[in-house]
């Protein structure tokens, strides 16, 4: 095949056409066009297929028999959020600067063995922590009775007051290695110079950390909440695992995506919805973009960004 | 002094970084230790080591006979595979048009394909599961496949974009004036961003091989569950043999932790690579 000389100035020569072709064609047609397609059905009636305009959202949103969940799965959601962004977060900015200390070795085994448990399958994830936690094999209790605690044992992942917290822990327990990671090559990247004539001026390491490295990796703070957000109000698998579509007990463990992959396929007495189903995915879809919004607007833009 | 100095500056933040670490690996060995035991012996002393005398392979034996573990393996192998060589292929295409080439809507393009980093794609499940029906294309592999490679496509095409626009400009012009097409200057350009390329495809390749979701809803027949579908339900299944449970999530583990020690060295360095240029 001769292609000739290239003009850059006359638009979309065929090269061109041809390298972006396959990739626009594929990511069009199995991402953006069943995106459009659901926020399209999610303001059609669900049984005349008739177009009925915010209808659903009004239902999902007020209507008792839809909103109490709507509500409960939104909560659950903010709280499995909240406890990623409080522990998994600061345990891994915590391990992070630990790791990052130039005087320390070894650092690499501990990287690998940190993210180990990320890269295994959720539903791995979760048969294991059940497995462990059950008071059937008693290992929890077992161990805490090293303690002599095991009088505080209870089957946490099967109490309607305990469940989504343990299974947030679960999963923070896996998800930790990416904002581990991520802070740690933020830190590391901080040169050497900045800190140790912190040092010279008799800084200690913890206000070396505070008063210089933390202001320095605050663009990295920002992408570890918004990759948090955004991951939280989208997760399904672990809750699937664990508890099954209904999430209990008494829906204790419903989260968005739970709810959603309940609504569209229907669970023992409710029938499958694709128009309602629809509806939830679109308001997961407004949820994260405002997420976004917030982050691009209201933090990437404000915070000031070092040159290092 | 000098103690106090190792004290604070080592001694303690190996403590800590050894605590985490074995709250980290104490869940994966025990079941992995668990799973060549006999029943008695999981039940009887959890937290000891398989020996001559509890050591067994009942629960291998139940998954081998019961389970379709090799079939699984290769579904998903296929799968994973598949979508791995479209996603990098495609996705070097496009990162090198819009790195290289000044076009009209250009900008446009790129922020359109990057749409897919922050939206993610479950959320139009309703409309794909539609489509793939529409296709004729429920319970093929092939309807996995395409949905992966559009999920995979948004964050290699940005991240491959940017390497890409390193690569120095005079290789590109001598590689012109000696006559070679656009197409060979891609195959010129592509090996230079090979460890790129390794870094993003391990870290597209994890969320493909684990997925639940989309092998769940797509192709949930028995003739196309990939392993991550195939352990949900059989461990749904003999929840109450042990061994089975064990040795099917040790099975299910093994690859993958291998893979992952493997290239473990490649996605870290990535990871750091990724966030020093963000």
């Amino acid at each position: 095949m001769q292609s000739e000389t290239p003009k850059k100035q006359k638009p979309f020569p065929t090269h061109i056409i041809v390298f972006l072709a396959p990739a626009v064609i594929v990511y069009t047609i199995f991402m953006i066009i069943p995106l459009a397609d659901s926020l399209r059905l999610s303001f059609l009636a669900a049984d005349t297929g008739q177009f009925v305009g915010l209808q659903n959202y009004r239902t999902l949103l007020t209507d008792n028999l839809w909103s109490d969940q709507f509500w409960n799965a939104f909560r659950n959601n903010v709280q499995f959020f909240l406890i990623h962004m409080v522990v998994q977060n600061s345990i891994a900015l915590f391990l992070a600067a630990l790791l990052s200390r130039r005087s320390l070795r070894g650092t690499s085994v501990y990287r690998t063995v940190f993210f180990m448990p990320t890269v295994l399958s959720v539903v791995i994830i979760g048969f294991i922590w059940q497995l462990i936690l059950s008071p059937l094999w008693g290992i929890t209790e077992g161990f805490m009775g090293f303690f002599g605690l095991e009088h505080y044992f209870q089957p946490w992942l099967g109490l309607e007051s305990t469940a989504l917290n343990t299974i947030s822990l679960i999963s923070v327990w896996q998800f930790i290695g990416i904002p581990l990671l991520l802070f740690y090559a933020a830190l590391i990247s901080i040169p050497d110079e900045l800190i140790e004539a912190a040092y010279v001026d008799g800084a200690t390491s913890w206000t070396v950390f505070w008063r210089i490295k933390f202001p320095l990796i605050l663009p990295t703070v920002g992408i570890v909440a918004i990759l948090t957000f955004v991951g939280n109000f989208n997760a399904f698998d672990l809750i699937y695992t664990i508890k099954g579509a209904l999430a209990g007990p008494n829906f204790a463990s419903d989260i968005m995506g739970t709810m959603f992959f309940r609504t569209f396929f229907g669970q023992q007495l409710q029938l499958g919805n694709a128009a309602m189903g629809a509806t939830v995915a679109a308001m997961m879809l407004l949820i994260i973009l405002a997420g976004v919004i917030v982050y691009l607007v209201g933090w990437q833009r404000r915070i000031t960004t070092y040159e290092v | 002094m000098n103690f106090r100095y190792r004290l604070t500056e080592s001694i303690l933040p190996h403590i800590a970084l050894l605590l985490y670490a074995a709250l980290a690996l104490f869940p994966i060995i025990l079941i992995v230790m668990n799973s060549f035991k006999t029943r008695k012996a999981i039940f009887g002393e959890p937290l000891a080591f398989p020996n001559a005398e509890t050591f067994s392979l009942e629960g291998y034996l139940t998954v081998w006979e019961r389970a379709g573990f090799p079939l699984y393996f290769r579904n998903s192998l296929i799968v994973t595979v598949v979508s791995i060589t479209l996603i990098l292929l495609f996705g070097a295409m496009a990162a090198f048009a819009l790195s290289e080439y000044k076009f009209r809507g250009n900008t446009f393009m790129g922020l359109y394909l990057a749409l897919g980093i922050m939206i993610p794609i479950r959320l139009g499940t309703v409309g794909i599961l539609r489509l793939v029906s529409a296709l004729g294309l429920v319970n093929n592999l092939l309807s996995l496949i395409l949905v992966y490679v559009a999920m995979g496509l948004p964050l290699t095409i940005f991240v491959l974009t940017s390497f890409m626009s390193q690569v120095p400009r005079e290789m590109k012009e001598a590689a012109r004036v000696d006559g070679a097409s656009e197409y060979r200057i891609f195959g010129l350009v592509l090996p230079l961003v090979r460890p790129a390329v390794a870094t993003v495809a391990v870290f597209v390749m994890i969320p493909i091989w684990n997925d639940l979701w989309f092998p769940l809803i797509l192709a949930p027949g028995e003739s196309t569950k990939t392993v991550t579908l195939g352990v949900q339900q059989f461990l749904g299944q003999f929840v109450s043999d042990w061994n089975a449970v064990l040795s099917s999530l040790t099975l299910a583990m093994i690859p993958i932790l291998i893979l992952y020690i493997i290239f473990s060295r490649q996605l870290i360095r990535g990871i750091s690579a990724g966030a020093v240029r963000g």
